[in-house]
């Protein structure tokens, strides 16, 4: 057996010397293909972050962009019917359709979309998701594309006017959310009640479990919107910009998206979903 | 390697006192189970005894008839579901502490699984065990409490064991409703340091080791339990 190994090898040696023979051109041709292969196997051998990186290029060349959000923040990004519509999808859709891409959209927790971008479960991060400081330790964030702030939800006729009247009451939060951590900081920690999902601390205070609601302005008026005898109190908490999510030093898929965003801020895309989902206040 | 294991230790639990939750998350986590445990053992016996009792003679055909409702509608639906329903439906419309929505939605879930346990549980003991205390006077109840009540739950002391076990494990779905239990906590700390390995080990390790001092406690309780069959 080890006999034949070696007489194989032999054999392919020298068709491969035959080969050369053939022509400079082919001959250019294996030592270019030699070199590849060689360049490919440098790379392998380095760290996993280069191989990451490797790995997103693949992705990207395939042309699917996984987009990962938690579609329970209308207008932001909702469920109609089966599918997943608002501004984040309409905007990373226009993205996608710039790079000549598909988009494909992942629902999760909105406490899991960090991780699902920085273990390159999705490609990017986009959920009406504020730009602070604390996330960038662990993402990068592309140029902001919109404006928010928190707001406080209460019931017509509660006493709450404003964050000053919020510290010793019971706060509902989405867990995770900036309104989250803002609520945690006006309130202490033992006050405020985390639930996985906004509607469902509008839910509990619908239901008087809580006293107000912290949440991001857009959604805030959807939510009183659709429920009798709620308001947002006038008072804006903070003023926040949303971005999108990349995993940290992927900065291929940062230009690529940022160069997206700046044209279709430039063409006006982005105003005109913006208009559509908020109309003008 | 050890210098980023520490600076992650550092982040997930030191940092801004973030083990305290996984402490309180423990505290609560606890003492839901417990209190469900014995929810759960009453309304078992309960149904159970009322079982076999309208198997046995064919009376209490009324209650044997609710019993099988409540054991056809909880272990037809999922947990998750009972306590959501608990919470925003049951007490839909008023301010209550958690703790016993969660302890009532989590109790009256085992107590159908216990009652079908101690079902079986009776129906392991010898029907002569029932004639014999009978024949020496006592009553039904009393037969039951005296003679085979005490031998049946030596018989499922294991399944029960195995059934305290499930429920402090379904207990980890209680931060639904915004119950800041082990699970939650650790969730608190994801949702804070965005890194998933620690505050997770973290949780499996500390449910891990309650099981296995659960397991433990039983086994030393069975094989005093069994000291009386020499």
């Amino acid at each position: 057996m080890k006999k034949n190994v070696f007489a194989m090898a032999i054999a392919a040696c020298m068709a491969a010397s035959l080969a050369a023979c053939g022509g400079a051109d082919t001959a250019a041709t294996t030592a270019a293909q030699t070199t590849g292969a060689q360049t490919t196997a440098a790379e392998a051998g380095e760290t996993a972050s280069a191989e990451e990186t490797t790995q997103a290029e693949a992705e990207a060349a395939g042309g699917v962009l996984v987009m990962a959000t938690n579609a329970e923040f209308a207008p932001w990004e909702y469920y109609e019917g089966g599918d997943i519509v608002g501004i984040d999808p309409e905007i990373a859709q226009a993205i996608a359709d710039k790079l000549g891409m598909t988009l494909e959209i992942e629902d999760m927790a909105f406490d899991s979309i960090i991780p699902a971008v920085t273990s390159g479960k999705a490609d990017f991060g986009a959920a009406g998701m504020t730009v602070d400081e604390d996330r960038k330790v662990f993402v990068d964030f592309t140029d902001t594309y919109a404006n928010a702030s928190q707001v406080i939800i209460v019931k017509e006729d509660s006493e709450i006017a404003g964050s000053k009247d919020l510290s010793d009451k019971k706060i509902g939060v989405q867990l995770g959310t900036t309104g989250d951590l803002l609520a945690t900081d006006l309130a202490g920690d033992s006050n405020v009640e985390r639930y996985n999902k906004g509607f469902e601390a509008v839910q509990a205070l619908l239901q008087d479990k809580i006293d107000a609601v912290v949440i991001d302005s857009a959604p805030a008026n959807v939510f009183v919107e659709q429920n009798e005898g709620l308001k947002v109190c006038s008072e804006a908490m903070s003023q926040e910009e949303y971005a999108i999510a990349v995993a940290k030093g992927n900065t291929e898929m940062l230009d690529k998206i940022n160069g997206a965003l700046k044209e279709l801020k430039e063409d006006g895309t982005i105003d005109a979903i913006m208009n559509k989902y908020i109309p003008a206040e | 390697m050890w210098k980023n294991f520490c600076d992650t230790f550092y982040l997930n639990f030191i940092k801004e006192d973030r083990w305290h939750y996984i402490a309180d998350g423990l505290a609560v986590t606890l003492q839901i189970t417990l209190l469900a445990a014995i929810l759960g053992i009453i309304i078992g016996l309960i149904v159970g005894v009322i079982r076999t009792t309208y198997e046995k003679t064919h009376k209490l055909k009324v209650m044997n008839f609710f019993c099988t409702v409540y054991l056809t509608v909880i272990r037809g639906t999922p947990v998750v579901v009972q306590l959501l329903i608990m919470y925003f439906v049951i007490f839909g419309n008023s301010r209550i502490d958690k703790v016993p929505v969660a302890v009532m939605a989590f109790g009256i879930n085992s107590g159908a699984y216990v009652a079908e346990i101690f079902r079986s549980g009776i129906n392991s003991v010898d029907g002569g065990q029932m004639e014999a205390g009978r024949s020496l006077g006592f009553n039904y109840l009393e037969t039951m409490r005296y003679i085979i009540l005490p031998q049946a739950f030596k018989n499922v002391l294991p399944t029960l064991c195995n059934e305290f076990i499930a429920l402090l494990k379904e207990t980890s779905v209680a931060g639904y409703i915004a119950l800041q239990d082990l699970t939650k906590g650790g969730d608190i700390i994801r949702s804070r340091t965005y890194s998933a390995f620690m505050p997770l080990i973290a949780v499996a390790i500390i449910y891990l080791l309650l099981v296995m001092i659960l397991s433990r406690l039983v086994g030393i309780l069975e094989r005093r339990l069994r000291r009386s069959e020499r």
